[in-house]
């Protein structure tokens, strides 16, 4: 195993697979997570993947020995702050990202604050009362910034209704938008990894400017 | 005529806060669009529907 890869040798790699002009608009791109449970561990994972530039990492919660069903953790973290554990993790990965953590919780008074230096933002709480609010305040306040959120994807429903909605021009929602938590009692890895890859993948394609009607 | 989630209805001159009255959305749990834009929250109360609107509910349940 390679202990030390350089950035030029990652860059490279990552050039030589989606070219140089896309690679420019992720690497000068910020994305702000909002909430780093079973989606934002996974939004984040795949975006540090993918050569985005810099990650804002939200979360006023540490890792519990129940995350570890869906969640990007490992056993050895329990107890830590997801912040520090998700950028242990993605230091591993993509050891060049910058990342900026706030161990809060997201509030009207510091909404504008944390997210204010994203190009796009995504809301990947677990409550519906805060999954609103940070639509609503971003909608109201920040109609200059892109918004990708997610409802629905708990139990075991087919995977086939995760789907993601453009809802306005800047505002996208991901998930079958009906299966909720407190009615099904479980979520699982894969059904929340494919809402966060539908979240992941339109964060990507907002970037690239691929954006469809 | 005031199209809400595809169906055309007849809730023109009603506030917003009045027609999800008739429904089951809880106000807590959703996001308002009307003709492209998101309504905030703090507005439902004033926002009138008017003839020719299109209308969105998109609704949030929990899980993440």
């Amino acid at each position: 195993m390679k202990d030390v890869v350089t950035k030029e040798e990652l860059r490279e790699a990552l050039e030589e697979r989606i070219g140089s002009r896309l690679l420019e608009k992720f690497e000068s791109s910020t994305v702000a997570i909002c909430g780093l449970g079973g989606l934002g561990s996974n939004i984040a994972i795949s975006l540090a993947r993918a050569g985005v530039g810099k990650l804002i990492l939200i979360d006023f919660d540490r890792v519990d020995v129940s995350n570890m069903n869906r969640q990007q953790y490992k056993v050895a973290q329990i107890g830590m702050e997801k912040t520090e554990g998700l950028r242990e993790n993605l230091r591993e990965i993509a050891p060049y990202i910058e990342l900026e953590s706030h161990f809060v919780k997201l509030e009207d008074s510091n909404y504008h604050r944390l997210l204010k230096d994203a190009d796009v933002i995504c809301e990947a709480f677990d409550v519906a009362e805060e999954k609103s609010k940070l639509v609503d305040f971003v909608m109201e306040n920040m109609p200059e910034k892109y918004l990708v959120a997610a409802s629905g994807m708990a139990g075991l429903a087919t995977p086939n209704s995760i789907k993601t909605h453009r809802v306005t021009s800047h505002f996208y929602l991901c998930g079958d938008g009906e299966s909720d938590v407190e009615k099904l009692g479980s979520l699982f890895a894969p059904r929340v990894m494919l809402c966060a890859a539908h979240q992941a993948t339109t964060v990507l394609r907002i970037l690239a400017g691929k954006m469809e009607a | 005529m005031v199209k809400i989630n595809g169906i055309e209805t007849e809730t023109q001159g009603m506030t917003l806060t009045e027609y999800l009255q008739t429904t089951s959305y809880n106000p807590g749990r959703i996001a308002v669009e009307r003709n492209g834009d998101i309504i905030p929250k703090a507005k439902y109360e004033e926002t009138v529907l008017c003839d020719g609107d299109a209308i969105e509910i998109v609704s949030f349940v929990g899980g993440g």
